[in-house]
């Protein structure tokens, strides 16, 4: 018996379909590997709950339209988008601003030993770079990370030269902005070679309500003993649909420290693909989240230990729900049969402030090799009533020491940034939120 | 001070009563002890007067300085003058022990509609109560109790206690995992504060810390109630002959 099988498109995906040959055409660089990248998408469709990596994260549900590609904006609509102070303005050493997915300006000195190239600008001339962009394996097939290759507009490639000691940190403003819904796709390379150290910073922020669908890439390729922190911010609009992914091949002995802050957008979803391609490297990669309304979040990540000694990975993932509002963590830990002597380590902690908020927690291990230590926790649950009485009875109103515990809880996972000033900016705005939900108690309790 | 009368107590949820008809007055500056065998319902009665929301009072009252304070919560309580000395001080990751001790003189400050402390004027105060209680400043810099020792802790409770300056402290076992040098700390830490308009209630299984903070009276309770009351006398008593003839007699 022969069964056809048809695929039925949604609106979303038919009319990214309809739309790709007419963009690719417009968009700088190369078509073939935006045709292959769009390929990927085609084979699959827009993620949904039957995809196991999909699960929790319905994006086929969410993406009920396609919101069309934003073009380049003009210098009035710079002008008006920039207007909003960034969180972590004046930060950077050197500061690239871009707007609904387009390089507008640069600010600061870029530092010596780094290159910054627009990525437009390196499509267009066929950067060399640009031949290591999309090589790891282990995210190829991403549906998220395949729309980005085949719809990308601009971004930047980055390089730090061998052994280059960074002065102050590299950071990339992406805001989306603009009178309806708009696609966005950036990204970003950044090659560091050998010995080399630096931080990368990037802040996604959006105005307003509307259901902007941003999708953005990083991708990080550590050269052996190379030392990279990176730190990412989401300051979304409040309808977003925000997809993120961040790949890192880490050569040998490289240390690399990955912090996400997520506070903002209605579907957010963080991927993480880290491979520990050569021996002995480290990485710390963690997640700061704090939900509340409606809003939904995923981390979703897969580290790979993939040389001997298979290196040391630690991950740790801090969630704050309240309201009606949806966690998900979903963490991958692969140990290659040769990467001996790995050292693994992922904690995903969820607190639920209300009883309609949900979390759903996947640790997994694959362990291929014998000689190893590999663990997973997964908690989730209310705050620590014995702790909070401990506060209270010194004095601390209820809503106060809620806020203590909170901040305490999340800022565990921002205390790895080693950069003071950009740590206590975004402490700060975990404070903030903890304001904004106790005033909105306060109000409540009013009526 | 602190009034108690006719207290019933039971663990909220559940029939296990704890607390049964129990008594007791101490007076504006007296240091009144309690000591009972394990089980006794100690430690119940030093929650059940700061608050805690596991238990459920079925009858009696609570008066501090004439007020019923059982309806109150616990930060009103604190607010008001009491305060209690954990057996077991809870950790705190992330929280800066000096953010904390901010953070609650400030909110006991504002309770009682006085204006927030400078941070000078904090710092000064921090400084000298640490000072005094040997608290090196290193462990101010650090999250509150994490990866302090048993002694450490007990000495941060005493710290909070001179900087909150409570009228009413309850001491739960605060001499248990001390060895006999913070012992002495934590003892001239509640000595420094004994005049006639401070008052303590200081719960513990043993003799050994009435040796160096000096009650002026002793209770001892088995089975959820005080069944005999007596002056510092009564403690060697115990010492020397055990709970056994209370635990009978109640």
């Amino acid at each position: 018996m022969n069964v056809k099988v048809t695929t039925i498109r949604t609106a979303a995906e038919a009319a990214l379909i309809e739309r790709f040959p007419a963009l690719k055409a417009g968009l700088p660089g190369p078509a073939a590997p935006r045709e292959q990248a769009f390929a990927t998408f085609m084979a699959s469709g827009l993620p949904n709950r039957r995809v196991e990596a999909w699960k929790y994260t319905d994006l086929r549900a969410a993406m009920r339209e396609a919101a069309p590609l934003a073009p380049k904006p003009d210098a009035a609509q710079t002008t008006v988008a920039l207007k909003g102070n960034s969180p972590l303005a004046g930060q950077g050493a050197v500061t690239l601003s871009f707007v609904n997915g387009y390089h507008v300006g640069t600010e600061g000195t870029v530092p010596s030993g780094v290159t910054i190239v627009p990525l437009a600008e390196a499509l267009g001339s066929g950067h060399p770079l640009l031949a290591r962009m999309g090589t790891l394996a282990l995210a190829q097939g991403d549906t998220a990370l395949a729309l980005n290759t085949a719809f990308m507009t601009d971004g930047a490639v980055i390089h730090v030269a061998a052994g280059a000691e960074v002065d102050g940190p590299i950071a990339l403003t992406f805001v989306t902005a603009g009178p309806s819904a708009i696609a966005t796709a950036a990204r970003v390379l950044m090659v560091v070679e050998a010995g080399a150290k630096v931080l990368l910073v990037e802040s996604h922020e959006g105005q307003g309500k509307l259901a902007h669908q941003t999708n953005t890439a990083v991708e990080i390729i550590a050269g052996d003993g190379a030392d990279v922190q990176h730190v990412r911010l989401g300051l979304n609009s409040e309808g977003a649909v925000a997809l993120s992914t961040l790949t890192a091949d880490l050569g040998a002995a490289t240390s690399l420290t990955s912090v996400n802050v997520a506070l903002t957008g209605a579907m957010v979803r963080h991927q993480v693909y880290a491979r520990f391609s050569g021996g002995d490297a480290r990485a710390q990669i963690n997640g700061a989240t704090l939900l509340q309304g409606q809003q939904h979040a995923d981390s979703t990540l897969v580290v790979e230990h993939a040389a001997e000694p298979g290196g040391e990975s630690r991950e740790l993932f801090r969630t704050i729900i309240d309201d009606e509002a949806s966690g998900v963590f979903q963490g991958k830990i692969i140990v290659q049969p040769h990467a001996q002597k790995t050292d693994g380590r992922m904690a995903s902690n969820a607190v639920l402030l209300s009883q309609g908020a949900a979390m759903y927690n996947k640790p997994e291990l694959e362990i291929f090799a014998d000689d190893v230590a590999c663990a997973h926790g997964a908690t989730c649950g209310a705050l620590d009533d014995e702790l909070l009485f401990y506060l209270m009875s010194r004095g601390i109103s209820k809503a106060e020491a809620e806020a203590l515990m909170i901040e305490s809880f999340v800022g565990a996972a921002i205390d790895d940034i080693a950069h003071e000033a950009i740590r206590d900016v975004l402490h700060g705005l975990v404070q903030e939120w903890l304001k904004v939900r106790a005033a909105r108690i306060n109000a409540g309790a009013g009526v | 001070m602190l009034e108690i009368n006719n207290l019933h107590v039971k663990i909220a949820g559940e029939d296990k009563v704890i607390l049964r008809s129990l008594t007791l007055k101490v007076a504006k500056g007296e240091v009144a002890a309690i000591m009972g065998p394990n089980g006794s319902g100690k430690s119940t009665l030093s929650y059940v007067i700061a608050g805690k929301p596991d238990y459920e009072v079925m009858d009696g009252e609570v008066l501090l300085d004439g007020v019923n304070i059982l309806e109150m919560a616990p930060d009103e309580r604190a607010a008001a003058g009491l305060f209690l000395a954990f057996q077991y001080p809870m950790e705190i990751p992330g929280v800066a022990t000096m953010t904390f001790l901010k953070a609650a003189m400030n909110a006991q400050r504002k309770q009682r509609g006085q204006a927030e402390l400078t941070t000078p004027e904090f710092i000064k105060r921090v400084n000298a109560a640490a000072d005094l209680l040997g608290i090196p400043k290193d462990m101010l810099r650090r999250p509150l109790n994490v990866g302090f020792s048993g002694g450490e802790k007990k000495r941060m409770e005493i710290l909070q206690m001179t900087l909150l300056e409570p009228k009413m402290s309850v001491m739960d076992e605060t001499d248990s995992g001390l060895d006999i040098d913070a012992l002495k700390i934590v003892a001239e830490g509640v000595n420094a504060r004994r005049d006639p308009e401070h008052a303590f209630l200081v719960i513990t299984h043993y003799q050994r810390l009435l040796d160096y903070i000096k009650p002026d009276t002793v209770h001892v309770m088995s089975r959820g109630r005080i069944v005999k009351t007596g002056g510092p006398e009564l403690a060697l008593e115990l010492e020397a002959n055990g709970y056994r003839d209370y635990q009978s007699a109640a």
